[in-house]
């Protein structure tokens, strides 16, 4: 015969991952950050797709000249930077919910989510360098691919 | 013995039935569909962001390397996929007003529903006016 533990009978604590109650409030601060963040990503990434798909003559008006003449003003440099960060430490905190929703193995959580931090590391270092250290009018380009404020310049 | 003791127990009263439908029953509903595409559609738009990042990087290499890559966003099989892409952060980020309702607003989850078609409205709204905008700039050679 087969006897049926009793349901509220106490339970051994399970070890395992994921299984520890808090470790501080980590877990909270992501909660609210994923909120705060998709507030601000709302205005910046509407903003974004308004100025670049919709106003002037669309996609067709993206080109070297388009994006120099953004970032020859330092308020659109801060408006990508400030979307980059943001967009890519949101897009990587769910991707890491992801993971740790489907990802039952350690080993393989810990490839996934190396991934993607180097993942993110690189992009958002390569982003920040490419956004400070970009020249509107570099030297030796064709002038007609090259936005209105290079030849205005002495 | 631990069965005896069980079979003893009063069983608890069913928990009452809302009146709609299957009730609290999750899964196959909006809740649940919504949370799939909500996931469905960040996972999508953080692999863009990877290669977005990479092909603006070009900039930095010159005008003419720039210029080739960002010329294959304009040629239409890209054209559509962008307009796919778009929908899909257009939806995310409704999606995302309707979570916060959710968790905020004092009578958020017992709209929740009715706020997942007002998403789904409002993003099919936004793409109705995109759409035409966009469209005739990939294939009209606007
Ligand atoms: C446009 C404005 C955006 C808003 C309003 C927004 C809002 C949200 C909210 C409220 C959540 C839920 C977090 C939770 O349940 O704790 C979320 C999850 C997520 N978001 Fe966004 N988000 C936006 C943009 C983005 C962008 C640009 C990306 C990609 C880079 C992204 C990727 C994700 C991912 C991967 C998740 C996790 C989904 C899951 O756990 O099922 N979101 N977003």
């Amino acid at each position: 015969m087969t006897t049926i533990a009793d349901p509220k009978a106490p339970r051994a604590a399970r070890p395992g991952p994921g299984r520890r109650s808090t470790r501080g409030n980590t877990e909270l601060y992501g909660w609210v950050f994923m909120r705060v963040s998709g507030v601000l990503l709302l205005i910046l990434i509407f903003t974004h797709l308004w100025s670049s798909l919709i106003s002037g003559e669309g996609i067709s008006q993206v080109d070297f000249g388009f994006v120099a003449g953004k970032w020859a003003n330092p308020f659109w440099q801060v408006w990508d930077l400030t979307m980059l960060w943001l967009a890519m430490i949101h897009g990587t905190n769910g991707m890491r919910t992801i993971v740790n929703d489907y990802a039952e193995k350690d080993s393989t959580r810990l490839v996934l989510k190396s991934a993607l931090y180097l993942a993110f590391t690189v992009v958002v270092v390569l982003g920040t360098l490419v956004i400070f250290t970009f020249d509107p009018c570099p030297a030796g380009a064709p002038m007609d691919l090259l936005p209105d404020v290079c030849s205005d310049l002495p | 013995m631990a069965t005896a003791q069980t079979e003893q127990r009063t069983p608890v009263a069913a928990p009452r039935r809302p009146s709609r439908g299957l009730g609290t029953l999750y899964r196959g509903q909006e809740g649940m569909w919504s949370w799939v595409a909500h996931r469905v559609t960040g996972v999508s738009i953080f692999f863009f962001l990877l290669v977005h990042v990479l092909d603006t990087a070009l900039v930095r290499v010159s005008p003419e390397a720039y210029n080739d890559v960002i010329g294959a966003y304009k040629n239409p099989v890209m054209g559509l996929a962008e307009a796919g892409l778009v929908g899909a952060i257009v939806f995310h980020a409704f999606n995302g007003v309707r979570i916060m309702l959710v968790d905020f607003w004092w009578s958020g989850t017992r709209r929740h529903r009715l706020m997942f078609w007002v998403v789904v409205g409002l993003t099919v709204l936004v793409m109705a006016g995109f759409l035409p905008r966009h469209l005739m700039a990939v294939f009209g050679g606007e």
